[in-house]
Formats: C-alpha cells, sequence, structure tokens
C-alpha cells in the first residue's frame, strides 16, 4: 500500500518536471534560425534558397488553413439554406404547403448555384465598376486554384466563388418567407432567377465588390457590411415586404386560423441556422485568423441576447416565453449581428442582439398586425427590420481595435469617435431598401406577365404541395 | 343488454381503465375524440397572433355490457374519472338490440 502510493507520487514529480521542460522545448528552434541567418553571409545562395523555401512552406502552410476554415464555412452556409431555412419556413406553413415552401429554398441550391457560375459570379466580383461586375468571369473563365488577392489572398479563388455562391443561394430563399403559401413555383423559379440577376448581382458588388461605390475599402460611401446586413438581409426583406404586399393576403387572413404546422421542424431548423451562421459570419473573414474568432464570438453572442429579448418582451406581454418566440428571436439576432459581426467587440454584439430581439418582436406582432400586410412567415419583419438594426448599429459600435477597417489608427464607428459612419452606413440602408424596392417591383411586373406568380384560388385552397409538386408531406394511410 | 359511451379527459383514461378492470369489465373500444361542452378552450399565441382553441381532446370509451353490470361500471367510471373541474366529461346510456360475435355468429348477452 505505501508503496504504492511512493510510486505514485513519484510519477506525480516526474510528470511535473517533464510539462515544462517539453513546453521550453519550442522555442529551441529560434536559436537555431539566428544561427542560420548568422551564417546566412558566409554561404548565402544554399541558405537564400532554403529561406525562400520556407516562406513558400509557411504561405502554404497558411493558405492549407485559412482554406480548410473556408471550405467548412461554405458548407456551414449551405447548411442554412437546406436544411436550416427549409425546415424553419416548413415547420411555420400549414401541413398542405410543407413540401412547396421546401421546394421553394431546394430550388435555390439548384438554379442559383448553376447561375452563379454562369454569370453571377462574375457580375457581383469581376471588374471594378461602381454599381456592377463584368463578364470578365462569366463561365468561372480565370477561376482557378491560384487566389485572387483583389478578395482574399490566402486560398484558392474557387474557395472565394463557392464560398459567395452560398450568400447568393440563400438570400433569394429568404424571400420566399413572405410570399408562403400562396406563390406558385413557375412563378418562383422566374421571379428568383431575374431577382438574382437585376437585384442580388449589383447589389453585392455595391457592397463588396472591387470598387463598388458603398465598398467600406475606398467606396464613395463606405459602408460596413462585414457579412451581409445590406446585401442579404435587408435587400431579401425589403423585396419580401415588397412581394406581400403586391401579392396580397392569404385567403382567410387574418381571420381564418393559420397556426404552424410543426414547431419542432422550424425548431430544428433555428438551431442549424445558428450553427450554419458561424460560417456565414466567423468565414467573412475569409481566413482562419483572429478577426474569424471575434466575428464568431460576436455571432453567438448577437444571437443569445436576441433570444433572450425575444423571450422577455413576449413573457410581460402574454405570461408567457414561447419556443417559437426564443427561435425567431435568436434568427432576429443572427441578422443584425451579420453585417457588424467583424467590427463590434463581444459586449457591443450583445446590446445589437439585445435590441433586435426587441424591435423584431415589435415589427413582427405589432407593425403587421397595424398594417395589415401577410408577410406570412415575417421576413420582413426580422430580415428586412433586423437588418436595417443591425447595419446602422454597426456605424454606433464597430470599433478600430476588432478591424481596422479604414487603415491602422483610423477609426472605425461611433465608439471611436467617427459619428458621421452612422450617416454612411444610413446611406447603404437607403440605397439598399430603394435599389430592392424598384428592383422587385419591375421583376414582380414581369413576372406577373410572363408566368403569373400567384396560385389559383382553388390551387391555393387545395394546398400548394398537392397543386404543385403533385406529392403530399404526409401521407398517413401508407 | 345497455351501450355506455363516455367522454372524459385523456389524462384520467389509465387510471379509469385499471378501475374497470378491477371490476371485471375487459373489453371497450377507445377513440381519441376533440370536443368541448361547457368548458372553453384556451388560446394559443403564434408571433403575436391569437388562436382559440375550443375543441379540446377527449377521450371517448364504448362499450355493450349486460344490463346487470351498467351500475357497477357507471360508479367505477365516476370515481375514477372525476377531477372535479370543468370538462372531466359525460356518460351516455342507450339501449342495445343486439349483439352478435362475427367469428360464431353468437347472439345476445353472450356474444358480449
Amino acid at each position: 500500500m505505501n508503496r504504492a502510493v511512493l510510486y505514485c507520487c513519484c510519477a506525480v514529480v516526474v510528470l511535473f518536471l517533464t510539462v515544462p521542460l517539453s513546453a521550453q522545448q519550442a522555442p529551441v528552434a529560434n536559436p537555431s534560425v539566428t544561427v542560420s541567418s548568422a551564417a546566412h553571409t558566409n554561404v548565402p545562395k544554399d541558405l537564400n534558397e532554403k529561406l525562400a523555401q520556407l516562406d513558400q512552406r509557411v504561405t502554404a502552410a497558411q493558405s492549407a488553413g485559412d482554406n480548410a476554415w473556408m471550405l467548412v464555412s461554405a458548407a456551414l452556409v449551405l447548411m442554412m439554406t437546406g436544411p436550416g431555412l427549409a425546415l424553419f419556413y416548413g415547420g411555420l406553413v400549414r401541413r398542405k404547403n410543407t413540401l412547396a415552401i421546401m421546394m421553394q429554398s431546394f430550388a435555390m441550391m439548384g438554379l442559383i448555384s448553376v447561375l452563379w457560375a454562369l454569370v453571377g459570379y462574375s457580375l457581383a466580383f469581376g471588374g471594378d465598376g461602381p454599381i456592377i461586375g463584368n463578364f470578365s468571369h462569366a463561365f468561372l473563365r480565370g477561376v482557378g486554384v491560384d487566389p485572387n488577392p483583389d478578395y482574399a489572398a490566402t486560398i484558392p479563388h474557387l474557395t472565394f466563388m463557392i464560398y459567395q455562391m452560398m450568400f447568393a443561394v440563400i438570400t433569394p430563399a429568404l424571400i420566399t418567407g413572405a410570399t408562403a403559401e400562396r406563390m406558385k413555383f413557375s412563378g418562383t423559379v422566374l421571379f428568383m432567377t431575374l431577382w438574382f440577376l437585376m437585384v442580388y448581382a449589383p447589389l453585392a458588388h455595391m457592397v463588396w465588390g472591387k470598387g463598388g461605390f458603398l465598398n467600406a475599402a475606398g467606396g464613395r460611401f463606405p459602408c460596413l457590411d462585414f457579412a451581409g446586413g445590406t446585401v442579404v438581409h435587408i435587400s431579401s426583406g425589403v423585396s419580401a415586404l415588397v412581394c406581400a404586399l403586391y401579392m396580397g393576403k392569404r385567403i382567410g387572413f387574418p381571420k381564418q386560423p393559420m397556426p404552424p404546422h410543426s414547431l419542432v421542424l422550424s425548431f430544428i431548423g433555428a438551431c442549424l441556422l445558428w450553427v450554419g451562421w458561424f460560417g456565414f459570419n466567423a468565414g467573412s473573414a475569409l481566413a482562419a485568423n483572429g478577426l474569424a474568432s471575434s466575428a464568431f464570438v460576436a455571432t453567438h453572442l448577437g444571437a443569445a441576447a436576441a433570444a433572450i429579448g425575444w423571450s422577455v418582451a413576449e413573457w410581460f406581454k402574454n405570461g408567457k416565453a414561447s419556443a417559437l418566440g426564443a427561435i425567431s428571436g435568436a434568427v432576429a439576432g443572427l441578422v443584425a449581428i451579420t453585417p457588424a459581426a467583424g467590427f463590434v467587440r463581444p459586449m457591443p454584439a450583445m446590446a445589437i442582439g439585445l435590441a433586435a430581439g426587441l424591435c423584431c418582436y415589435f415589427m413582427v406582432t405589432r407593425v403587421k398586425a397595424l398594417f395589415g400586410y401577410d408577410d406570412a412567415l415575417d421576413a420582413f419583419g426580422v430580415h428586412g427590420a433586423g437588418g436595417t438594426i443591425g447595419a446602422l448599429l454597426t456605424g454606433v459600435f464597430a470599433q478600430e481595435i476588432v478591424n481596422p477597417i479604414f487603415g491602422p489608427g483610423k477609426p472605425a464607428g461611433g465608439l471611436d469617435g467617427h459619428w458621421s459612419q452612422v450617416g454612411n452606413q444610413l446611406v447603404g440602408v437607403l440605397i439598399a431598401w430603394g435599389f430592392a424596392l424598384v428592383g422587385t417591383i419591375v421583376i414582380l411586373k414581369i413576372t406577373d406577365v410572363v408566368t403569373g406568380f400567384r396560385a389559383s384560388e382553388e390551387q391555393e385552397v387545395d394546398g400548394l404541395d398537392v397543386t404543385q409538386h403533385g406529392e403530399e408531406a404526409y401521407y398517413l394511410e401508407s | 343488454m345497455m351501450k355506455l359511451e363516455a367522454i372524459i379527459q385523456p389524462s384520467r383514461f389509465e387510471s379509469v381503465k385499471d378501475a374497470l378492470r378491477e371490476v371485471g369489465i375487459e373489453g371497450m373500444t377507445v377513440t381519441e375524440v376533440r370536443g368541448h361542452g361547457r368548458q372553453k378552450g384556451h388560446t394559443e399565441v403564434y408571433r403575436g397572433r391569437e388562436y382559440t382553441v375550443d375543441l379540446l381532446p377527449k377521450i371517448k370509451l364504448e362499450m355493450v355490457l349486460p344490463d346487470k353490470l351498467v351500475n357497477v361500471v357507471v360508479d367505477t367510471i365516476l370515481k375514477s374519472a372525476k377531477t372535479g373541474k370543468i370538462g372531466d366529461g359525460k356518460i351516455f346510456i342507450s339501449r342495445v338490440e343486439e349483439a352478435i360475435r362475427i367469428r360464431n355468429e353468437e347472439r345476445g348477452e353472450s356474444a358480449l
């Protein structure tokens, strides 16, 4: 017995001795470097070659790390559309429209992906015009494994392209929340094709593209949008509102009850969205670096605070905190933190989330009822409103210490004393609103003439699953 | 022969079934139904939209009994299904003309 104790003590002592020793082994590499650079002058040729090789390997290692993270991020963002958004929206509709709304998201995974490769990527990220790109990368010409230093110098151009593709896929899918349960499939396909080409691609170029006039790096109105507050959420949210107004209410709205058919599906969808959003926001650092960590933390805290904000508001109002409220709040927070994620510290991130949770609750429960529009699944109330709040608050809370976007030492947002950035944000917000508004109206007119976009009354009553797709989500007799 | 239909709270179903087994009743037909009598429904709120749910889930028991067992069964159900609150349900009793066992075409009380 005593012996065993003795052995144990010895083992512990040995462990404690070896741990510091092994920890000290890392810096040993440094002296050898100094030695070799001292010897540098004596045998320059060999060592120069070696140093060049070393440089190359360091670059390759960084590229490997960054590329690994960016490929995972791209996959995470795709997961937000399917199954994330498809489940989130799928659970909120009535049973007879489940597959139709899921299919509207899934169709974007096919349609927009192909359009992106054909022309979309080039229109968004080709050339350096102020409003829209060009056709230099059409059919993915010149998009290979070599990085594109204009956007991301450490990852293959292909990775950057596919990562941005996933953003283009989810954005139109968000709109389908407003038109749910009454938009016919042919109309959806045509509308989304046009919307992607005429609204998304130009807006992405204005805000993120080289030479874009809202680009934070050198644009006329430098607008801070880290991961898509204007490009993704304001554009889709405002377009959603226009669609809901143009299309009219669902038959029976608001008198007939239309409760969600499965909040379990919505719950799973919202949780997948939350996880996928790490790829969306932290991936927008375009590298596996400190900025990605900062955006990751901001994203998570923003979502958490917003879930609390919405739930508390609901608890006060209805005496109960609902599951649907909590997940809606989280999504609202994720939307609002999107433009800010890579510019703000953790505490402001929580403030943004809390504000978004409370405001979106108010939008969805009060403002919608006041105006009586039928934004069926609250695409505008969550994405339009949340995106706008987030974009404006980014101007308030952005800090140079997190991301010296305007150059080292230059103030970023209001907290740094650069209050005029809020004005720049406002310009970005107004342009995104106006552009989405006008573009969507034009596209709706075209769609209306060519295919029509509202299902017939009979189809709407029978449900879109059977009438648009010839199948049912739940075949209970089989 | 009498037919007895009892509409009860779903939460009381297991104890009613156990109590009936104790007095020797094994056969019954059970349906999940929705309805309400004097009990008002409740409201559900989805993103600020309120819905009144007035048809509430209930359990309906149906059994056909020889006349002499009816009183015992009614007492048993009354005792085991009662919570004392509105919404405990009701029992309906009616006369049955005939009962036939499909397997061997027995008729009358021996078919029960």
